[in-house]
């Protein structure tokens, strides 16, 4: 099971609402994760392995339904939109692990895959959170996988160049920070294929878990605001001749261009 | 280095001697190498065409097999000219084994037709290259930069991945009041389709500004999409993403289906090419004409106010001109422009050289880059300051950014690239003048 | 608010080790904290999974809670998860502290499930307001910042690395360690296999005085060619970006980041990297940064000395050329 989200484009300016406790969603491109994109490739990776069927689960959010036929035309099998969630403002994380876990509890996958992180984790990634809720094993950070009967050899990054290979018993929650190859594209024509054949199944979200409200209502957003540039570069002009006889200039100066 | 690049000289293949024997007298001579190539099979029938069946297998694909071997396409294929291309070649390297499906080959054509222009046989790699593409994207093989592309326009309608909301951001500084229609409906004469580059390209936003002027300057009553306008995605079909043409165009037929207008008028070639031969195809007709021939009738109407003093070399864009006959209409506008001197390059017209950026060529700079000893642009270029011409005047949206840089990549930077909106905004005063 | 709601002052500070020294960020969790307990009196504490060695150089710590347990001689997410859980709920602490590295994601979301407490990542800035914990997050990959109010008798905090000024201060003596043992947390379904340490590939990033490093707008590997000649004309070694090194198309070895190496070179050159928070992590603290990228708004420039906004494919054989003069 791969579990998807929607995220607004960070190429566009992000701009706070009147109100100043969300982003303004109204005029936004929103594209899939970055990292679910990663998840979702593993998964096919493993399916064509080991031979999984693979389920991808998305909360109704902006521009889903592309990214979830996008997901089928790849080789996804099962593609499942849960609605009935808030929609048009941030989801926090432990609210989506929490409307997730009991969905995720009533197909028991052997296996979970999402994206390490996503750029709106204000209140903790999902990968954790969720395997929290189901006291399921989970590891982030996943740069390896394998899968043999119910064993996941697991890669894990440290940091600074350092790895762990580790031995999970599933079911199991991963968060993937890159897939073993690059995410495939899916021919346009296989989309429209997949959306004309309409396999999207809608289901209505389950009910959070309880004991989520907590940590869901003690997190309040207070304001929210573009970081004051403090310092900022000193912007080099002109065409890219100028600009680069002012950058060898410089190096220059400092010594560090031989002869 | 030859002119054309990276050339292989020619494989000879000598042959051993061999000794002839006379059905009549029954003498025997001994035959050197040279003369026994007369007596053994030729290199060019040792194959089999196997590796035609799944090309002509396709749609589109039927041709390549077609050809003959005469070669006088290698000669005018602008990718030959800087690399080791060329559709014989390409027909020959599948012949001996080569599959194209998997080939970097394969997307090295930019589709610019010179080399059907030619073709005794009608070898059309304007079909072939595109159906051949679409299989291998269909088995996951398509250039990462393409890719990218693709998603984009999938996601976005537009190529560049720019906010489809901001299409219309360049009216602001037009200096005339454009009218959007999903905002302001009703009938218009003239719809302005736009496309990516002059809508988000900063220097195609400023030829889409003069543009604006010239038709408000002459009363036309033009009208624009707006947010609601996707790509027509001419080029995204030639690179062999069919599906995604088809797709666009759905979307495309629906929303002009939604508004009254008479024609629809585009600087973009390449949309005026999917429009005119491709969109009828699907059923879906239109009276559409490229800017510059919808331009040419009207320039005794257009008020010129001061002279342009330039000597004006002109690139003739592949889809105007070899795609659709269109080779006058951008020179009738260049030639009424009081002051402008026009020089041609030795490669105009129907010969005109390509810039390269057709059929997906714009997307794949650098995979084109490790197959060429310089970009089709630069080639261009340089034939363009061969001239003397300080302005380089263009129709396509494509050009300017490509020509500009290669301008400064190949030391012209004298050259001006300007399109043909621009040098008659500029005679017409430019935004002083509104 | 209840009596209940009230936090206790005391700060718990997840210590992090990588087996031969106590990693830097675990001083800028302690610096944090110090901070936040200066008005409050409240006491300072750390925990840390194994390394017992290393436990030494937690003396300014007010105590050192050491799980010493062969569960946790290596790393290995659900003991380490279990394991701190257990101190957490132990000592009972107002706030927790842990960082955004591999560890803390593994930890905070079971960790702010299981004690159960509400959890705040991607941490920058810290305070108190009365009873509330304010903490400064940097969401939207460095876009945004923002102001979260925690009202809990109990919080955790992920601090992004990099974020607080903090070091190790040997001066301090030895701590006050307490060693905690594991018995009754159950069996683990996770078990360590290796550790993998860095493999230099040829390539050591950390030792160059000048860097040349890409990152995703390159567009692909092909395109390299044109930044290695640039490196080669000045004699630098290639660094990258994150996206750079998970196509491929450099190795491993060569990338700059929180996963990668950090780096402090002479002079760090970059070229198409937007300068996301995990790669100004690890080069910001370079002597000289010019940065070469399309986006005038690219959060790259707010670190650089200088920056351009010139096309990298026009600049870069221009400046090759300039280099080679």
């Amino acid at each position: 099971m791969v579990l998807l989200k929607q995220l607004p484009d960070l190429v566009e300016e992000l701009e706070p609402s009147p109100d100043g406790t969300d982003i303004d969603r109204e005029f936004i491109k929103f594209i899939l994760n970055e990292f679910d994109d990663q998840a979702l490739e593993e998964a096919l990776v493993t399916k064509e392995s080991s031979g999984a069927e693979v389920i991808v689960v998305a909360l109704d959010e902006p521009e889903v339904d592309q990214v979830l036929y996008t997901a089928l035309a790849k080789g996804a099998d099962r593609a499942v939109k849960l609605t009935g969630v808030p929609a048009g403002t941030w989801v926090p994380t432990h609210l989506r692990a929490a409307i997730l876990a009991p969905f995720v509890r009533e197909l028991a996958p052997d296996l979970v895959l999402t994206g390490v992180q996503s750029a709106e984790d204000l209140d903790g990634q999902l990968a954790s959170l969720l395997g929290g809720y189901l006291d399921l094993p989970h590891a982030a950070v996943v740069v390896g996988l394998e899968v043999k009967d119910s064993i996941a050899r697991v890669v894990q990054e440290l940091g600074s160049g350092r790895s762990v290979e580790e031995q999970i018993t599933l079911p199991a929650v991963l968060g993937i920070q890159a897939a073993s190859q690059a995410p495939r594209y899916a021919p346009i024509s296989k989309i429209r294929q997949a959306m004309q054949a309409g396999g999207l199944e809608e289901l209505e979200a389950p009910a959070p878990v309880d004991s989520a409200d907590i940590a869901i209502a003690q997190v309040r957003i207070r304001r929210l605001y573009a970081p004051e540039k403090s310092t900022h570069a000193e912007m080099l002009t002109g065409d890219p001749g100028e600009v680069a006889t002012r950058i060898a200039e410089i190096l220059r100066s400092k010594g560090l261009v031989k002869a | 280095m030859p002119v054309g690049g990276r050339k292989q000289p020619p494989v000879v293949v000598e042959k051993p001697e061999a000794t002839a024997v006379s059905t009549i007298s029954g003498r025997s001579w001994e035959l050197p190498g040279m003369w026994n190539r007369m007596f053994e099979p030729r290199v060019l029938s040792d194959y089999t065409a196997t590796g035609f069946a799944r090309i002509a297998g396709l749609p589109g694909g039927e041709s390549l097999e077609w050809c003959y071997g005469c070669g006088k396409c290698v000669p005018v294929c602008p990718v030959d000219l800087v690399g080791e291309y060329g559709p014989r070649k390409i027909h020959r390297k599948v012949q001996t084994g080569m599959d194209l499906f998997s080939s970097d080959d394969l997307w090295l054509c930019t589709s610019c037709a010179n080399c059907l222009r030619v073709c005794p046989k009608e070898v059309d790699m304007t079909k072939v290259m595109p159906a051949v593409r679409e299989a291998a994207i269909g088995d996951g093989m398509v250039p990462a930069e393409l890719q990218d592309v693709f998603e984009k326009t999938f996601r976005n309608g537009n190529c560049l991945g720019e906010n489809p909301r901001r299409r219309n951001a360049w009216t602001r500084a037009a200096g005339v009041p454009v009218r959007v229609l999903p905002t302001d409906p009703g009938a218009v004469d003239v719809l302005f389709y736009v496309e990516d580059y002059w809508s988000y390209h900063p220097r195609g936003q400023q030829a889409a500004q003069c543009f604006a002027r010239i038709l408000a300057a002459l009363d036309v009553d033009f009208a624009i999409l707006g947010p609601e306008e996707k790509t027509l995605g001419d080029s995204q079909r030639v690179a062999g993403e069919k599906g995604l043409f088809e797709a666009l165009m759905e979307d495309v037929a629906a929303t002009l289906d939604k508004y009254e207008f008479k024609r629809i008028v585009t600087p973009d070639p390449h949309g005026f090419n999917a429009l005119k031969k491709v969109y009828p195809k699907y059923g879906h007709n239109y009276e559409v004409s490229h800017y510059t021939q919808f331009l040419a009738p009207l320039v005794d109407k257009i008020p010129f106010r001061s002279e342009v003093r330039h000597r004006v070399t002109f690139h003739d864009p592949c889809y105007l001109g070899r795609h659709n006959g269109e080779y006058d209409a951008p020179r009738t506008i260049l030639d009424a422009i009081p002051g402008i001197e026009l020089v041609e390059m030795g490669r105009c017209r129907e010969n005109g050289y390509c810039c390269g950026g057709g059929g997906g060529g714009m997307w794949l700079d650098g995979f084109t880059a490790n197959h060429t000893s310089e970009r089709l642009s630069e080639r261009r270029v340089r034939e363009a300051a061969e001239t003397g011409a300080d302005v380089l005047a263009v129709c396509c949206p494509y050009e300017v950014s490509r020509f500009e840089d290669a301008a400064k990549s190949t030391g012209n930077d004298q050259l001006r690239v300007m399109d043909i909106v621009e040098l008659v905004d500029m005679a017409m005063g430019g935004t002083g003048a509104v | 608010m209840g009596e209940e709601n009230v936090m206790s002052d005391d700060i718990l500070v997840i210590a992090e080790h990588d087996g031969s020294n106590v990693v830097d960020v675990t001083f800028e969790m302690l610096s944090a904290a110090r901070e936040l307990a200066k008005d409050s009196g409240g006491k300072v504490l750390a925990a840390m999974a194994g390394g017992a060695a290393l436990a030494g150089s937690l003396g300014a710590f007010d105590r050192v809670y050491l799980i010493d347990d062969p569960a946790v001689s290596n790393y290995s997410p659900e003991a380490f998860e279990k394991a701190f859980t257990h101190v957490v709920r132990d000592v009972d602490p107002g706030l927790v502290l842990t960082s955004t590295s591999t560890m803390g994601l593994d930890l905070a979301g079971g960790l702010s499930v299981a004690w159960p407490a509400p959890l705040v990542s991607y941490v920058v800035g810290l305070g108190r307001e009365g009873d509330d914990v304010v903490a400064t997050s940097q969401i939207y990959g460095g876009k945004l910042l923002a102001e979260v109010v925690v009202d809990s008798p109990h919080a955790i905090c992920a601090l992004i690395a990099g974020s607080f000024s903090g070091q190790p201060s040997p001066e301090a003596g030895s701590p006050d360690v307490e060693t905690v043992s594991l018995e009754g947390i159950g069996p683990s379904r996770t078990s360590a296999l290796a550790v993998h340490e860095p493999d230099s590939g040829g390539v050591d990033i950390t030792a160059a005085d000048i860097l040349v490093s890409v990152g995703r707008g390159i567009g692909s590997k092909e395109n390299l060619e044109i930044i290695e000649e640039l490196a080669e004309a000045l004699g630098a070694p290639l660094a990258a970006s994150r996206p750079v090194t998970d196509q491929g198309w450099l190795s491993k070895p060569h990338q700059v980041g929180k996963s990668g190496k950090k780096v402090k070179p002479r002079a760090y050159l970059a070229f198409g990297i937007s300068g996301a928070p995990e790669h100004l992590e690890g080069m910001r603290d370079s002597e000289l940064i010019i940065a070469c990228n399309t986006d005038p708004d690219a959060p790259i420039f707010d670190v650089a000395h200088y920056g351009t906004t010139v096309d990298l494919f026009d600049l870069v054989p221009e400046l090759t050329e300039c280099i080679q003069a």
